[in-house]
Formats: C-alpha cells, structure tokens, sequence
C-alpha cells in the first residue's frame, strides 16, 4: 500500500512545474549568497575628521586610520559643531576630533586625547567602528612611542601585547562559521515547509477525505509524507556539501558520515514538525502563517546568528526545545571541530526526543473522522 | 440481505442537529436514492455511514460492521465518491486508478488489465495517459465512479455525482450505476435530480434532518397524488424551516 502511495509523491513532485528546480536553486542561492550578505563584518564606515592640530603626527594618523580600509572619510570639518551636523544629518557613523596641541603632547607626555563621537542609530555600526578606530590608535601610540624612545632618553613603559589564536578557524572565516548552520536552515525550510504544504493543499483539494474513506492508516499515510521529503533532504544535503566544497573550499573535519546519521533524525524531526502544524491548519494560508511564526522563532532562537549562551536566560532555556539548535550544533562541531559520534551524545538524544514526539503528536493529531 | 441499517443515527454540531433520528435499511443490490434539499443533512448521514464522521447518537451497520466501532473495516468494502470532484488532477487516468487499486490491495499483476478492461468500457482508451485535469467534467464523474467501484465494493456511496453534468453524459452515468447494480453494487446515491430519483429503486427524502418519506418512486407518487417525483418532492420540501445553505 505504501509502495503505491509513495510513487503516488513523486509522479506529483516531478511533474509539479516548480518544486524540483526550487530543490535545487534553494540551496545554492542561500549558500551562496547568504554568507557573503549577511556578514558582521562592518565595512565603510563613515568618518567626519576635525584636526584642530594640522601637525605631522595628525596627518599620520588620518593616513593611518584610512589605509585600514574599514573606513571613508566623508568630511574634513574645521569644528566640532559643523562636524556633529554631518551626523544629524546621517552623512557620518563617526567623529574623530584630535585637539590643538595633540604632537606637542605625545612629544612630551607619551600621550594625547582624542574625541571619538559615535551615532549609535546603527548600533553595530556604531560599537565596531568606535572599536575599530581605537584599536587602530593604540596602535599608532605604540609606534609612536617606539619612535621617540629611540630618538629621546626616555623610559619605556612595559607593556604587554596580546597574540590571540583561534583555534578550529584560524582567520575567523565567516563562512566557515555560517554555512555548516546555514545547511540546517535550507533542511528545515524544505523538510518542515513541504510535507506540512502537502498534506494541506490536498485537504484544500479534497483529496485528502477521499484518502481517509480509503483502508489507508494513519501512520501509513504519514509515512509515505514523510519518506519522499526525507529523499529530498538527503539530495540537498548533498548538494549543499558539493556546494561549501566548492565554493568555500570546507569540508568537513569529521566524518561526513556522522552528518547524514544526524539529518535522518533531524529530517524526521522538522517534518513530523510540520505535519502536526498541517493538522491544524485547514488552509494553505493557515499552514504558511504558522510555519513561518515558528521557523523564524526557530531560526533566530537556535544560536544561528546569534550565539545561544549570550541570550538572556528565559531566552536560553526557551532555546531548549528548538530542534535547530542541537542540528545546527552538531554541523558545528563536526565541520569545525571534527567532533565524533562519541561528542554528541547530548544532541542526539534531544533530536530523537524531538523526531519521536512530533511524529507521534502527528499520528495522533490526524484526523480522519470528524 | 440487509447491507445498510440506520437506527436512531444522530449528528449534532454543537446546538444545531444536522440529522435528526433517521432510521432505514437498504438491501443488498438496491439502488436507495437520498434525496433532500440542500442542507437538509443528506451528506452529513452519508459522511457518518462511511466513517467520515462519528455519530452523536444512534446505531448504523454498513456491511454488517459497526460503524461507530469497525469503521477501519468499513472502508475496506465501501466506494466513495464525494461531492467534490477528488481525483488527483497532476496525475493521469491510468495512475489514479494504479493508485486506488493499489490503495484496496488488487495484486500488482491484476491491475493493469483490469485497468485496459475499464478503459475500454468507457471508451477512454485513447485518454488513458491524459492527465485528469484536463478531462471533461463528465469524463471526470464518470472515472470517478469506475475508481470508487474498481475494487468491486459492497456498498458505494455517491454525493451528488451528476452536479453540473449536461444530460446525456447524465444518462450514460446511470447506465454506469445500473451496470453497477446489476454485478451486486449496492447504490447509495443522493441526488438533487428528480428524473434521477425515477431510477431508484427507493427513495428516501430528508426534510431538516429527518426523513420524511421512503418508498419505492411508485408508490410515494401514489401516496403523494403526484404524477412526478418532483411533485412529491415539492410538497415535502414546503414543509422545511430550516434555511437551505
């Protein structure tokens, strides 16, 4: 009986004009652009410069901060007042005012101040770009200050500098961070969206009560939702591997293996997910509403974008039933780490508790009488 | 043989009763014609006979099973072919029959001959790769019905199964039906067609959940001093408060 209602699927998939060729341009267009869009590297930042000093030193320093390339000095303004107007008027993320008397200072103390104004309307833009900018001048201080030592008789102050390693992506790759979890999102998207819009559309159609006068099971019929999506998973999948190949040169440091056994259960998770949403839907408007207030809780909840132990604590224990998290987790840590089947023991029983009670809740929730 | 037996069958949706107490048998190889007006409550009393939808109260027997407690068992000898039209459109006339047999347990290797046989009755032999979506309404009820029969069941139910047919698709549909009938397919019909009720072996009409009348054509003409069934049905059907939907 399954066998037929299983060939039943696909016939309907191939022949829908859409949905192969989505399955397919999905995962390239998220992967590929997504990583490159998304990014929290803050680039071209706008800087408004007052120079009340028109020293050596202050023209260094300009030199200094623009060859960094984060930033784009928009005006060159004679005093702060003027200066501040190119933030109202949004034309500038920052204020760099270096005082009168900013060389004679270094030249004789080792230190001068400097006034950074931040617009905070763009908060990241902002924090970066102050943090940037500082980074850069200590930077310059040290030089500096190297450089008089060696014309002047002066002490050196000690002082420390700080090497930082990163250990599993060295030069902080974002895309090496993000496409593993970027994966999870298209699984979900396709394997939760699908299979719930399936079953939907066919009580929209009526086909569906023309299945439940039939000697169909329940479970059967779920199943044979389920197994043409878990297919489906498994080719994007795969694509998706080819794709961070490719294009990213990243390939995963554990086993692939390891990756596949997780996404059967993860797969299996999210569309029992959505069968229990196509339950209760009785529209397709319906469906698509519900599964969107959840996936995207799903998605900025599961430490995709943001990581989980930096939220607040309501939010971190809320994170605990979001199937995503452990998935995109597991991605993690076998790209990244090389992390075995040995490491990940806690996540593999969260998502076989998520895959079993979602498909019973589905099998239960299925009505075929009214 | 009795194969359909209603006793007390009540379905109440909150405060409204949609059937109210009906009580009929019908009889192995009849055609039993369902008539109401719309809203009278026909489809909900065919929806509980097929296990579509739980009785709030009474007793019904489809093929000697229980319906409140076999109704798994039901479906396996029941047809059922709703009012609206629920074949699947993106596959062709072949598949969805494939599908179905399947669906009934007919063993692979019956299937594709049984399937040529039936499309040669039908005179669709040449549509059998045409995707159904693009068959003509009439063609439409007519694969429908042979679907829903193709597993020769004991019992079909047919809601409505001519709406929007022009009248000479509508009487090779009844030849179908009578085809039916004569291999011992009991027929449970509802129609909104007096003509159609002629055919009937009986018929029963439903008036705000109840029925008020049931007999063979014949003899509710005699009773009704009618000389149609459409005059029968009139005089019954004045007598309904409820609101047709």
């Amino acid at each position: 009986m399954l066998k037929y209602l299983i060939e039943k699927e696909f016939r309907q998939l191939l022949r829908n004009p859409f949905l192969p060729r989505l399955i397919l341009m999905f995962p390239l267009m998220v992967l590929l652009f997504l990583p490159l869009a998304a990014n929290f590297e803050v680039k071209n930042i706008n800087m408004t410069l007052v120079d009340n000093d028109h020293s050596s030193y202050s023209r260094q320093l300009r030199q200094k901060i623009l060859s960094s390339g984060y930033f784009r000095l928009t005006e060159i303004s004679s005093n702060y007042s003027q200066a501040l107007k190119t933030i109202e008027s949004d034309k500038a993320d920052l204020i760099l005012e270096i005082p009168p008397g900013f060389e004679e200072d270094l030249i004789r103390e080792q230190t001068a101040q400097l006034m950074i104004s931040v617009n905070a309307v763009n908060g990241t833009k902002g924090a970066f770009g102050s943090s940037y900018l500082s980074r850069i001048i200590n930077d310059f201080n040290m030089s500096i200050i190297t450089e008089l030592a060696l014309i002047k008789d002066i002490r050196m102050v000690p002082s420390f500098q700080i090497i930082s390693q990163y250990r599993f992506n060295p030069y902080l790759r974002y895309p090496v961070f993000m496409v593993p979890a970027l994966m999870v999102m298209l699984l979900t998207m396709i394997c939760g969206f699908l299979p719930a819009l399936n079953i939907v559309g066919e009580k929209e159609k009526g086909t569906m009560e023309q299945m439940n006068v039939t000697p169909v099971k329940k479970p059967t019929l779920i199943l044979s939702k389920l197994i043409p999506y878990w297919i489906i998973g498994f080719i994007v999948l795969t694509l998706s591997f080819g794709i961070s190949r490719i294009f990213y040169d990243l390939k995963p440091a554990g086993n692939i293996f390891t990756i596949y056994l997780f996404a059967f259960i993860f797969i299996l998770a999210i569309s029992g997910f959505g069968l229990v949403i196509s339950n209760y839907a009785n529209t397709l408007q319906q469906a698509m509403f519900m599964m969107f207030f959840f996936v995207i809780t799903f998605i900025f909840m599961s430490g995709l974008y943001t990581p989980v132990r930096s939220m607040p604590e309501w939010a971190q224990i809320l994170s605990i039933f979001v199937p995503l998290k452990y998935m995109i987790e597991v991605l993690r840590m076998v790209y990244l780490k090389g992390s075995g089947f040995a490491d990940l023991m806690v996540e593999l029983f969260f998502l076989v508790g998520f895959a079993v009670f979602f498909n019973l809740w589905a099998v239960v929730s299925y009505k075929k009488v009214n | 043989m009795t194969v359909i037996q209603a006793d007390k069958l009540t379905k109440r949706f909150g405060k409204f009763t949609a059937v109210d107490h009906i009580s009929f048998e019908v009889k192995k190889g009849e055609i039993f014609g369902f008539l109401g007006a719309n809203g009278a409550g026909k489809t909900t009393a065919m929806r509980m006979l097929c296990g579509l939808s739980k009785a709030s109260s009474g007793l019904g027997r489809v093929a000697g099973f229980d319906i409140q407690k076999e109704s798994e068992k039901i479906k396996k000898v029941i047809g059922y072919m709703s009012q609206k039209f629920s074949l699947y459109e993106d596959l062709t006339v072949r598949e969805n029959i494939r599908l179905y047999a399947g669906i009934y347990g007919i063993p692979e290797k019956e299937i594709s001959p049984k399937t040529d046989l039936l499309l040669e009755n039908l005179g669709f032999s040449s549509e059998k790769n045409t995707l159904v979506k693009a068959l003509p309404l009439g063609w439409k009820q007519k694969l429908s019905f042979s679907v829903a029969i193709f597993h020769d069941p004991v019992i079909v139910f047919l809601d409505e199964p001519t709406g929007g047919v022009d009248p000479s698709t509508r009487r090779q549909f009844w030849e179908l039906i009578y085809d039916a009938s004569q291999r011992g397919i009991t027929v449970f019909v509802t129609t909104h067609y007096m003509d159609e009720a002629e055919y009937c072996d009986r018929v029963s009409i439903m008036v705000d959940g109840r029925i008020d009348a049931m007999d063979s054509p014949t003899n509710l003409k005699k009773q009704f001093q009618s000389p149609s069934m459409d005059g029968v049905f009139q005089q019954l059907a004045r007598k309904a408060k409820r609101q047709a939907d």
